[in-house]
């Protein structure tokens, strides 16, 4: 399973990202969400979103293995074990692991709770399996 | 403090000091935030008889407990202050993202004072506050402004701006934010610019504290869930606020040739879905939206993208213009953001600048040299820009449709639409009681959004004066201005008819405090009276006839559309008044009496 976006139907709301953060953190921070969304304001006029797509290619570098999977498939931090070395960052195709020193002791990204989902009112946001069927 | 961000930034221009102080846990219980938190900062800290856009009157910018958080519209910033516009009281809403910003900064308010000798912006990073010089940015306008913060310090930063016309005072100048949002009415970007403060840009990391962290997550998404399973969602999302447009022209409320009427023949190409169909090309929310209104919009003719326009504007720069292509409106609507005046008064006195034009009031010696026909697009787009610049026709208008009229002469005072000063927003009332006293008794002047009652006259009958009619205008400013107070939006519950009783437990667990809508209504009334007590200690005449609507409505008649030949007679106009101030425990003269002050605990607020 993973998160998929269609950045057409975003409207730049953010309510993905302040329910992420209660959800990983239980702390009311969009800045401390794993989903990102970039405004292209005034011109062309659009949102385009960046999630995790479960790829595992941080998983595959951390050093200390404290990325690991959980039972439906997805890679979330094990807060614990992080070092905050960094080393996933660079790796993730899609920008959205996360290491900011000055917000939180750990490294973060997308555990696929769907709480994001739940709240977004576009439906931009859904889970599905992870190589989706041609629709 | 649970819900808040905890400290009221002070900003005093005059000596470039900037302080911070916690926020008052008594004025949390008592005034919870948003436009509660100006009335009465506004009250008691700019002197009686303080000049607008002088170093005495102040800007307060405010959140509220729900701003920033998981709630529906959460993106609600009140900025109040002394009206340039009208001398009274001003509070104006803005969306978008920038109310959140002031949370994860830890700021509930903050409060501009005094007047910089030179243009600066403020820049806010967390705890890092400056004051910075901004006179390179000076004279530019809002867009562009915009556009260079965020591509130097990035899109976390949120921007509010003004554009020329703050800085050359238009008593209705804006302030614009994340292209398209604006504090708009009543002249608070004149404010920011008689104290040259060209923006403020903010940027938070901060957590914002609550009660019961797992109690708001769930009621936050069992709220946006009502949003999503509503029946309303879908048309009010295609369209936003534009989806009014046909049933208003339908009903005679489409301002029409300076609300000469209320039907417009060229409605059915500034319909919403006629918009939808040729224009948009985005939806864009304001913060935590789960049904965002806002549209963005493409106009090819002109090159260029808008946000909007939203129905308001398509009512006054459209059909009170006796414009009908959409394009055109779009692209007075980017022309007023971008320069920073409001859409809603520009239009009106551009209305009334061409109907004095038509009754050969001004000739071209006064238009400087414009051809200001009902309907001639061009000559707006350079009344618009005339009026930020304050340039020949424009300084007259920038002035607002009272002053102007009065300068005028000639009878056009029986044709400015408005009350108070405020021009008149997108609902024509010749025949429409509640809407009508709704504008007449708003706290702003004629000024819709307090007590949106339009659609209650068609319901229970246009003409009907009833002490039920008043109770409901009453039971809606009381209520809905509250959703400026708690820091939201007011149209989940409008659009989407959610249960409003979702919110209480997600308030709760925020804050802490259990608080009904009962009680929130409570707090609404006392900062209806208090607001009401402003603009009679600011103006010695105030009184009935300052409650009085144009003249047009109680003595012009339409001449075609669906209210031809109906208006509301200034008897009935004093009826509703009446009515309204035994209701509210007012006087016969509409000011609060003793009594009312003494039971609504407000004694000590305005001694």
């Amino acid at each position: 399973m993973r998160l998929y976006v269609d950045s057409t139907k975003c409207s730049g709301c953010n309510a993905c990202r302040v329910a992420c953060s209660l959800n990983l953190f239980s702390e009311n921070n969009p800045k401390k969400s794993a989903l990102v969304i970039e405004p292209h304001f005034p011109s062309p006029g659009v949102y385009t979103v960046k999630v995790c797509t479960q790829c595992g290619d941080c998983a595959a570098v951390c050093p200390t293995e404290a990325i690991k999977q959980d039972e439906q498939g997805a890679y979330y931090v094990d807060f614990a074990e992080c070092n905050l070395c960094e080393a996933c960052v660079p790796e993730c195709p899609e920008g959205v692991m996360f290491v900011r020193a000055e917000l939180a002791n750990t490294a973060w990204k997308c555990d696929l709770c769907g709480d994001c989902v739940t709240v977004c009112g576009t439906s931009a946001l859904w889970i599905a399996e992870k190589e989706p069927v041609a629709v | 403090m649970n819900g808040y961000g905890g400290k009221i930034l002070r900003v005093n221009l005059s000596t470039g000091t900037l302080t911070k102080e916690s926020t008052p846990a008594d004025l949390a219980r008592d005034f919870i935030g948003g436009r509660g938190f100006g009335i009465y900062f506004l009250l008691k800290e700019v002197p009686k008889g303080a000049d607008p856009l002088g170093p005495e009157n102040k800007l307060f910018i405010s959140s509220g407990p729900i701003s920033g958080m998981l709630i529906p519209g959460g993106g609600k910033c009140d900025w109040t202050t002394k009206a340039p516009l009208t001398g009274g009281y001003a509070s104006a809403s803005m969306g978008g993202h920038f109310t959140a910003e002031m949370k994860y900064a830890g700021l509930d308010s903050i409060i501009l004072e005094g007047i910089s000798p030179k243009p600066v912006y403020l820049f806010i990073d967390n705890d890092k506050v400056e004051l910075r010089d901004a006179s390179d940015l000076w004279g530019k306008n809002t867009f562009a402004v915009e556009k260079q913060f965020k591509q130097k310090l990035g899109e976390e930063y949120q921007i509010a701006v003004i554009g020329p016309g703050g800085e050359n005072l238009v008593s209705y100048a804006c302030i614009n934010h994340d292209y398209g949002r604006q504090a708009g009415r009543g002249g608070v970007g004149a404010v920011m610019g008689s104290k040259k403060v060209k923006a403020i840009v903010i940027h938070g990391t901060k957590s914002v504290p609550v009660a019961d962290v797992e109690t708001y997550r769930k009621a936050g998404q069992a709220l946006y869930k009502a949003c999503k399973e509503a029946e309303a969602w879908k048309q009010w999302t295609s369209y936003g606020t534009t989806q009014v447009v046909s049933w208003c022209d339908e009903v005679g409320a489409l301002p029409t040739r300076n609300f000469s009427a209320g039907t417009f023949e060229g409605a059915k190409t500034l319909s919403g879905p006629y918009m939808r169909e040729h224009i948009v090309i985005t939806d864009k929310g304001c913060f935590a939206c789960p049904s965002p209104c806002g549209k963005y919009s493409r106009m090819k003719k002109y090159n260029s993208n808008v946000e909007g326009p939203e129905y308001e504007t398509i009512g006054l720069c459209g059909s009170n213009l006796g414009i009908a292509d959409i394009e055109s409106v779009a692209q007075a609507n980017l022309l007023c953001d971008d320069l920073g005046i409001d859409t809603i008064s520009a239009g009106n006195a551009i209305g009334w600048a061409m109907e004095c034009y038509q009754k050969g009031i001004f000739t071209k010696k006064d238009t400087d040299g414009l051809d200001l026909k009902f309907g001639n697009v061009d000559a707006v787009f350079t009344l618009i820009k005339k009026i930020a610049r304050r340039e020949g026709l424009g300084a007259l208008l920038s002035e607002g449709v009272k002053r102007a009229s009065k300068k005028v002469g000639k009878g056009s005072e029986k044709f400015a639409i408005h009350v108070k000063g405020m021009e008149q927003s997108g609902y024509a009332t010749h025949n429409a009681t509640a809407m009508l006293l709704a504008y007449m008794t708003c706290d702003v002047g004629a000024h819709h959004n307090r007590a949106w009652a339009i659609t209650y006259d068609i319901q229970v009958g246009r003409e009907l004066v009833t002490p039920e009619k008043v109770k409901r205008v009453i039971w809606l400013q009381n209520f809905r201005p509250m959703f400026d107070v708690i820091g939201g939006c007011r149209l989940q519950w409008v659009e989407l008819d959610i249960d409003r009783d979702l919110y209480v437990p997600a308030m709760e667990a925020i804050t802490g405090i259990h608080r009904t809508w009962e009680d929130l209504e409570k707090v609404g009334e006392r900062i209806w009276n208090l607001t009401r007590l402003y603009w009679a200690r600011e103006n010695e005449d105030f009184g009935r006839t300052w409650d009085l609507p144009a003249p047009r409505f109680y003595e012009d008649p339409p001449k075609t559309g669906a209210t031809k030949g109906q208006i509301t007679s200034l008897e009935t106009v004093n009826k509703l008044l009446d009515i309204y101030y035994e209701q509210r425990g007012w006087s016969l003269d509409g000011l609060p009496t003793a009594a009312t002050i003494e039971s609504l605990g407000l004694k000590a607020v305005v001694a």
